[in-house]
């Protein structure tokens, strides 16, 4: 981008309206390769546009345009050093939350405008002040001629003796053998991203006797505590409260029903009961807070109509009715917590959940 | 308070008798001097349950039954409680004006102390939460950060996590928390309005209660990086101002680019 080049096209070296006669200039403008005879059209290229007032005019703005540009490189940079975010660096008592903010504002907004100048500045010089060129460029074979390539062979051939590569075959050897370890280290590096899971997708820590706490409180309940209809709650495992890879697949929700309302169908697989009304305490259901679908917090709960709702892709269950799927794209019910009290009368599992929870997976069954 | 004490006398004047305005007013001096708990305490007199027994015929009745015993309409408000009282009115979200699938919040119609009325009135019925007292709701010192894990466990999902409220099923929807004051966002988690499940004192404790206010009024402070909110509902309008500025911008940007040029064009070929 140097000063000639700005303004060769505009330079007022001619009458508006008179024919073009700068075929010098016009080499360029074609990019013709050095050497080769400029193709007859190139001839026949005006170096400067047809309008010359509407041309001096696009001139102005596009200056204009990186004038802005350059103004707001300076506005980034003084924004960068002007603005200090960290917290060691910031004014005591100066809130890090905001001066980031600001310095992110400020970053952000100054490049955009520099780049998008720049950029706009340029597309308005190629549109209005380059002269409409439409360039066919002719194909050419890929392979390379004969000549070429016995004159590569040749080369190649004699390097390969000078490097003695030929003559030395325990070096040849030895050499190849040094680069396959590493040629084969990233195949081991895979193993980074094991360990395979193994059955860890089929547990949760849920174990019998394990109480349910409410997660940010951390207290045991007892069924007194959901006394009233409708109630939900989202409970963890106790001791797990900062164990976020398991609470990622134990968090459960606690729904309280009024009596008569819950009917959750007893369900076997084989001999194996999947879900029924005795692993409920006193009107209160457990369901996994975990979507079957793939895998989001599921505990949007009417309590009019008893309905759990997914907020990632609308799967709606029935609470009442085993957390059955009633709309939506989860293929099966919330798996349910079997649950009890324990001798201090505090609700706890008890066991595991009988099914996987969350998503579906290949080996599921 | 002491506004609210100068209307509950006009009304009271013309209705009750002078010696049960006397009782009701002692009862309340007595509370306030006792500790800054406040007329909230429903002073379940004889007079306030009466008059909002009036209240209650001349403006719920139509749906709620004359005795509250509910009709095919709305549900009974036996056992309701005083604080769902609250809720309801004080939102003005009753008495509705037609019968919908959810209520919006509306400027309420009646006075603080009509309210506490009928609350009294629900609440002589047959038990149910009370209205808490200003204390009880104050969010002052409370742990917001705690607050903050309580409300995106357990309200976020529908309220979103800035409280800007959220679509439910069927026309329902979760409101935004932005208007609500610190007791009717208490008295919604403890009675449950409408399809919101109950969040009773078992499981979030009082203490706890306190906390998740004083985070939702937190967030109404918070500024909004670029200076924009967008409604604060999260990804759902960002993405579709994502889409439709940002990729729609870059669309047309690239249709400027690719333009046909209306100046002469010459055509060449090269080698």
């Amino acid at each position: 981008m140097s000063e000639n080049e700005t303004e060769e096209p505009s330079g007022p070296r001619r009458v508006i309206g008179t024919p073009s006669s700068a075929p010098a200039a016009l080499d360029r403008v074609a990019g013709a390769p050095a050497g080769s005879e400029p193709p007859d059209a190139v001839a026949l290229l005006p170096v400067n546009p047809e309008n010359m007032v509407r041309a001096k005019r696009y001139e102005r703005v596009i200056a204009a345009l990186f004038v802005l540009a350059a103004l707001a490189g300076c506005g980034f940079i003084a924004a960068y050093v002007g603005l200090e975010v960290g917290g060691g660096r910031l004014p005591h008592g100066a809130n890090v939350v905001d001066a980031t903010f600001r310095s992110n504002l400020a970053l952000g907004l100054s490049l955009a405008i520099a780049l998008l100048a720049l950029g706009t500045g340029s597309i308005l010089w190629v549109r209005h002040l380059t002269p409409n060129i439409e360039t066919v460029e002719h194909r050419h074979d890929m392979r390379s001629p004969k000549e070429d390539r016995a004159k590569f062979e040749q080369f190649f051939a004699k390097g390969a003796a000078v490097s003695q590569v030929t003559r030395r075959p325990l070096l040849r050897r030895t050499m190849l053998l040094a680069t396959a370890p590493l040629a084969l280290a990233p195949l081991v590096l895979l193993r980074d991203l094991g360990p395979l899971p193994g059955t860890s997708l089929r547990h949760t820590v849920w174990r019998k006797g394990l109480r349910m706490v409410t997660y940010g409180g951390n207290r045991p309940l007892r069924p007194a505590d959901i006394s009233t209809p409708g109630e939900m709650i989202t409970v963890i495992p106790e001791g797990y409260q900062d164990n976020l890879d398991a609470l990622a697949k134990a968090g459960v929700i606690l729904i309280k029903f009024a009596p008569g309302e819950l009917d959750i169908p007893t369900v076997y697989n084989g001999s194996t009961q999947l879900y029924g009304m005795n692993w409920t305490v006193d009107n209160i259901v457990a369901y996994s807070k975990i979507c079957t679908h793939v895998g989001c917090p599921v505990a949007l709960y009417e309590q009019t109509t008893h309905h759990i709702l997914c907020p990632c892709h609308q799967s709606t269950f029935d609470a009442a009715h085993g957390a059955n799927v009633i709309f939506g794209p989860a293929a099966r019910p919330l798996p349910q917590l079997p649950m009890t009290v324990d001798s201090d009368g505090y609700l706890v599992a008890a066991s595991d959940f009988t099914q996987p929870v969350g998503p579906s997976f290949w080996e599921r069954g | 308070m002491s506004s609210i004490i100068a209307r509950r006398r006009h009304p009271a004047a013309g209705y009750a008798a002078v010696a049960g305005g006397l009782v009701v007013a002692g009862v309340l001096y007595g509370t306030l001097s006792g500790g800054g708990a406040s007329a909230a305490a429903p002073a379940q007199t004889a007079t306030q349950i009466q008059q909002g027994k009036a209240l209650f015929v001349a403006s719920c009745s139509s749906c709620h039954g004359l005795d509250a015993q509910g009709t095919s309409q709305a549900p009974s408000l036996i056992g309701a409680g005083a604080a769902a009282v609250y809720f309801q009115m004080s939102t003005g979200r009753m008495p509705a004006k037609e019968i919908g699938a959810e209520m919006p919040r509306k400027p309420s119609d009646f006075t603080q102390q009509q309210i506490y009325d009928i609350a009294a009135y629900v609440a002589s019925l047959g038990g149910g939460p009370a209205i808490p007292t200003p204390a009880q709701v104050n969010p002052a010192g409370a742990d917001t950060a705690l607050g903050e894990q309580l409300f995106s466990t357990n309200c976020a999902q529908c309220h979103g996590f800035a409280g800007a409220g959220g679509a439910l099923t069927y026309g329902k929807y979760a409101p935004p928390l932005t208007a609500s004051t610190p007791t009717q966002i208490y008295t919604a988690m403890l009675t449950g309005p409408e399809a919101m499940p109950v969040f009773g004192d078992g499981t979030i404790t009082p203490a706890e209660k306190r906390d998740i206010i004083a985070y939702i009024i937190s967030t109404r402070n918070e500024p909004n990086p670029g200076g924009l909110s967008l409604g604060r509902t999260g990804t759902t309008t960002e993405g579709l101002v994502a889409w439709l500025g940002g990729l729609g911008f870059l669309v047309l940007i690239a249709m400027w680019l690719t333009a046909k040029r209306r100046d002469k064009r010459i055509e060449t070929e090269q080698e």
